[in-house]
């Protein structure tokens, strides 16, 4: 049974596909094609929404992108909840359950519409000036309760279940949107074999060609031909057509964002289907064919259920086969609204009267309404609507003033013009200009490789507008590499054309008037708020448009900017150039979160680096930390450890026997070439010259200002070549310097630079038997004392294969570094496990590590620095070459600030109570007893209970700590002040007689 | 996202590959450890930042990996030409009319 407002004969769908749905709860039926709006219309239902602050009923005004009104809820299952979907463009699938929003307790009664009685209360700038003071009750009260109050719709609270897919593109000719317009772009472009692609929001294309039903085209209708077109379009192999795809930023170097909709319109899209794709494509040149938007007019009530632009009535006849009531009126101030009451009129929907503000117009179709009957009241205006849940009657009075007449109808269809959609164009970064006989913002001065053609530009009649979108379609392409065209245009045998209209409200909503005659419909703007703006001091739309909110909802003011600009500049007395107009922003329409995210979310969302050792870790229980991309062994809980168990026991093995550790993750860079160790001498602060083939230096690194960059042991392999290592989290970074430096400085050097980070496995083995955990797995290399002392590298095999070995330590114990091929890495440490634990040694996390090294005042460059910590502020003065003449650094290092004395400096801190451990980033103070704020000399920079010191130790950045041994400061916490004593950094083996132990 | 040509690789590769790295012609001192208190400041600290056309250096960071430079126009974000790293700032742009 087809629903009471569908006309059979009229439109485009097949009656046959029938699809049931639900809105708030109530079940209908639709057809299929049908948007979620013409299935409402279809059953007669106008009423779909509250509006924002008024809670105002409202129905559809559009059958497009640009509705402000019939935003829905569309709820999938659980998690998906989708809010504030437009009815008029979401594509109804069996089954579709949509619920209104911004209602409470129902749609039909909602107690938020107290706002609208109200509404005095709440004109322009309202919170603004309201909720001023106490200021307590900003967050107490005012900011929860409008919090609770605004917004529209609900968010899912479960996490998206979909997936977005993306893609980049290239192509010669780009055109955006794909009606007639479009459509005549696309073929010229292809035709002459560049890759073209073409992109339309709908679903269907022919943009205005669905509803225009006097077009003909090369002899067929309209939309005929538009189909057609598209068939041979999508059958060329240089050609993409993307449906359902919106446009929706133009950035810069004609790059252009795309959502295409890829399954929200259909009932079970499955999961091989992504939910929207994101398009970046890179065009050659750009054909901007968005068309032009409708307005309606701005009067009294002209808000309620059933009052909307006379092209949307003309689609959801003309398109999809529904009367938008049975008795309309029609209210004008240009021609278009004419063909929508003939075409409803010859539906058998009965027109009561059109309504035209001008004085005595004329025109075919004007002679055809009057043909047909139709009652047409020149130089009058609608005056106000009347009815509450839908539209019962229009007030209709001369516009000048006079006797009011009431016509009782069920709907208005509205038309004040048209409006350029300029939007992508002016994301461009192009400039509008006004023109002034036709009243509105068309493309003045280009910015990009771009062209704009139809009705976005101003382009009037189907006739021109193939003519010029079929020209410029042909330019671009032959401007990027086409060949020949080979066809002939496409012939306008017949079309619409219309222009003209009025901006601004309309009578009876002038100035001195207080009705509520919208501009603004999602935002609740009326024409007297803008008015009221104006007179309140905002003179510049941009503070006018931000003082009011007109244009700032989803709809971003498709309908509302140009009629706020118009009553603005009319208040302010200046033509509305000299008003300007606001900014275009990206998107054009509200894009998900999900599309521009795409797979880079979970554990998609960065990439995650695994030591070697990873999985013999994971194997044993440990715990792993995030350390930048990597995942690094924290520690190794044994049954019934909790972490700090843990690491006491680890930090005490290793400094009793010995324990393993992956120390893969520390950046590892080779400098090679002639003049390697020359370079070496410009980017540490420490002399490498004089460094013997196989010992190691412990390097700083410095910025330009004298600031720490970065620390680490660098092994001389040969004279030639220099194994640097870095911080783990400083790799990247440090080789980037480095690069820079030898690139763009020191370009006459030669030197090689090359990252072998994950080349090398590295583990280390640190503590007493760490030589005898080693020494029976290497090959040719003399691991006693005075073949190998502490700070020297060698080259042998380990377990048979090649291996960097360095002895160098991180504990303070005699230590070992084992560098072996990355791929070895997992063999390599379970052989060394294996003799470790005949000697009953420890694997070891990074809190072990970092226990271990603060134990001994190594320092962590960027814990214990923040890069604003010299050497000399460290405690690493003697790292600096004193008789170097050039290093990165050098100047900085003797700025004033940085030799001046009173400088914070690394010291150790030991709390009173042997027990309190501090926390990490406390401030440190000299005075508890000062008043608050108090005088903050330093923080904590490390600080862990040591299990080998049976105490808690701490590092901490002190304003001239060295000066200040043995002296007791304080840490004020909030559970209480702490007093620390200043002491050196070492708490462990003062003498490093241990290194050799 | 912008396009930019790296004068190594000759063709132009998007903005991912690469990474900014402030002003060019900025030239270290061959006796930077001599140098005044107010050259060092000019070096180090004061940088154009111009509303227009800026010299700056780029590096194919995800490519070739080579520092070049580039002329920018700041308002509109267009690269009007990149070169190599040493080469001199180019005396005339093109397209230079306005």
């Amino acid at each position: 049974m087809s629903a009471a407002f569908r006309i059979s004969g009229a439109g485009r769908l097949s009656q046959a596909k029938t699809a049931s749905f639900s809105f708030d709860d109530k079940s209908y039926t639709g057809i299929e094609g049908d948007t979620l709006a013409s299935a409402l219309l279809a059953n007669g239902v106008h009423l779909v929404g509250r509006s924002f602050k008024y809670h105002r009923p409202r129905g559809f005004l559009s059958a497009g992108a640009e509705e402000p009104n019939a935003l829905v809820q569309i709820v999938r299952d659980d998690a998906r909840k989708t809010p504030n979907v437009r009815a008029t463009v979401q594509e109804l699938y069996d089954g579709l359950t949509a619920n209104s929003q911004n209602r409470w307790p129902s749609l039909a009664f909602d107690v938020g519409a107290v706002n609208d009685i109200a509404s005095p209360l709440f004109s322009a700038g309202f919170y603004y000036k309201t909720f001023m003071w106490p200021k307590w009750a900003w967050r107490d009260l005012y900011e929860p309760k409008i919090r609770a109050a605004a917004g529209l719709g609900v968010s899912p609270d479960k996490p998206d279940p979909d997936h977005y897919a993306a893609r980049y593109a290239h192509c010669e000719v780009l055109v955006l949107g794909g009606g007639a317009a479009g459509i005549a772009a696309a073929l010229a472009a292809a035709e002459t074999g560049v890759r073209v692609i073409l992109a339309d929001e709908q679903a269907e294309f022919g943009g205005s060609l669905r509803f225009e039903s006097g077009a003909r085209i090369d002899g067929q209708d309209g939309y005929a031909w538009a189909r057609a077109a598209i068939a041979k379009l999508k059958a060329m192999g240089n050609v993409r057509v993307l449906s359902r795809t919106t446009a929706f930023g133009y950035y810069a170097q004609n790059f252009v964002g795309l959502v295409e909709r890829v399954s929200d319109h259909l009932k079970n899209p499955g999961r091989e289907l992504a939910r929207e794709r994101l398009w970046q494509v890179r065009a050659k040149r750009v054909v901007i064919a968005t068309g032009a938007i409708e307005r309606h007019m701005v009067f009294a009530n002209n808000d309620r259920p059933g009052v909307m632009l006379a092209s949307a009535a003309r689609t959801y006849l003309n398109h999809y086969g529904v009367a938008v009531g049975r008795n309309v009126g029609v209210y004008t101030a240009n021609d278009s609204a004419y063909a929508a009451a003939i075409d409803l009129n010859k539906a058998g929907v009965n027109v009561a009267a059109i309504v035209d503000l001008r004085d005595n117009p004329a025109g075919p179709v004007i002679d055809e309404a009057r043909a047909l009957g139709i009652e047409i009241n020149f130089g009058r205006a609608v005056v106000s609507a009347s009815g509450k849940l839908r539209v019962s009657s229009m007030t209709v009075q001369p516009k000048n003033g006079g006797g009011e007449r009431t016509i009782p109808v069920d709907a208005i269809l509205m038309s004040a013009g048209w409006t350029p959609s300029v939007h992508l164009f002016s994301q461009s970064r192009g400039k509008v200009a006004f023109n002034d006989e036709t009243k509105r913002f068309v493309p003045g001065t280009y910015a990009q490789d771009c062209v704009s053609v139809g009705a976005c530009n101003g382009t009037d009649g189907l006739d021109a507008t193939i003519d010029e979108a079929y020209a410029a379609g042909a330019k671009a392409s032959k401007d990027t590499g086409g060949s020949a065209r080979k066809s002939a245009k496409p012939k306008v045998d017949a079309g619409e054309s219309w222009s003209r209209g009025m901006l601004g409200a309309a009578p009876g909503a002038g100035p001195g008037t207080t009705v509520k005659a919208f501009v603004d419909f999602q935002n609740d703007v009326t024409a007297k708020d803008i008015r009221q703006a104006v007179h309140e001091g905002m003179h510049s739309i941009e503070h006018v448009k931000r003082f009011t909110t007109n244009g700032m909802a989803t709809d971003q003011g498709k309908t509302s900017n140009m009629h706020g600009l118009a009553i603005a500049a009319e208040e302010l007395g200046k033509p509305i150039p000299q008003v300007g107009l606001t900014t275009f922003r990206a998107p054009y329409t509200p894009v998900t979160f999900g599309s521009i995210v795409g797979h880079a979310r979970g554990a998609l969302f960065d990439p995650t680096r695994r030591t070697a050792t990873h999985g013999w870790a994971a194997s044993q229980g440990a715990v792993f930390e995030d350390v930048g991309h990597w995942k690094r062994a924290w520690y190794f809980p044994k049954a019934g450890e909790d972490m700090h168990k843990a690491v006491d026991r680890e930090c005490v093995t290793v400094r009793k026997v010995g324990g393993l550790f992956d120390a893969s993750t520390l950046g590892k860079i080779e400098v090679v070439g002639p003049d390697a160790a020359k370079f070496m001498e410009l980017l540490y602060t420490n002399p490498w010259e004089k460094l013997e083939t196989g010992r190691c230096r412990y390097g700083i690194m410095l910025r330009e200002d004298g600031f720490i960059y970065d620390d680490g042991v660098v092994g001389r392999l040969a004279p030639d070549r220099f194994h640097v290592t870095t911080t783990t989290g400083g790799a990247p970074r440090v080789m980037n310097h480095m690069e820079d430096y030898l690139q763009t400085e020191f370009p006459h050097l030669n030197v090689w630079l090359t990252s072998i980070t994950e080349q090398w496995a590295v583990i280390a083995v640190q503590g007493p038997k760490s030589r005898d955990i080693i020494a029976p797995l290497v090959e040719g290399i003399d691991m006693s004392d005075e073949a190998m002392p502490h700070m020297s590298v060698r080259e042998g095999k380990i377990c048979g294969v090649p291996t960097r070995l360095f002895r160098m330590s991180f504990t303070g114990e005699r230590g070992f570094e084992v560098n072996v091929p990355a791929d070895y890495g997992e063999a390599v440490w379970e052989a060394l496990w294996a003799e470790g634990q005949k000697h009953g040694a420890t694997a070891y996390g990074t809190e072990a590590m970092h226990v271990l090294r603060a134990e001994k005042g190594y320092i962590i460059v960027g814990q214990d620095t923040d890069g604003t910590v010299t050497p000399n502020d460290a405690g690493l003065d003697w790292a600096v070459g004193k008789k170097k003449t050039d290093f990165v650094g050098i100047r900085g290092l003797i700025r004033p600030d940085l030799v001046a004395k009173g400088r914070k400096q690394l010291v150790g801190l030991k709390t009173k109570d042997p027990k309190v451990v501090l926390e990490e980033g406390a401030q440190i103070v000299a005075d508890p007893k000062q008043p608050i704020p108090m005088k903050m000399i330093g923080h904590v920079t490390s600080s862990y209970w040591s299990e080998n010191c049976g105490r808690s130790i701490a590092l901490a950045l002190v304003a001239g700590g060295r000066d200040r041994m043995g002296q007791t400061l304080y840490v004020p916490m909030p559970n209480g002040t702490i007093e620390v004593e200043v002491t050196g950094m070492v708490f462990v083996d003062e003498k490093g007689e241990r290194l050799n132990g | 996202m912008l396009l930019i040509r790296c004068p190594y690789c000759e063709e132009e590769r998007p903005e991912l590959e690469f990474r900014n790295a402030g002003e060019a012609h900025v030239v270290r001192s061959a006796n930077i450890a001599g140098e005044s208190d107010d050259d060092f400041e000019k070096f180090f600290f004061i940088r154009a930042n111009p509303k227009g056309v800026i010299y700056e250096r780029w590096r194919h960071i995800h490519g070739c990996a080579r520092f070049f430079n580039a002329v920018r126009d700041t308002v509109t974000d267009k690269f009007v030409m990149t070169y190599k790293a040493g080469e001199p700032k180019p005396a005339k742009l093109p397209g230079a009319a306005k």
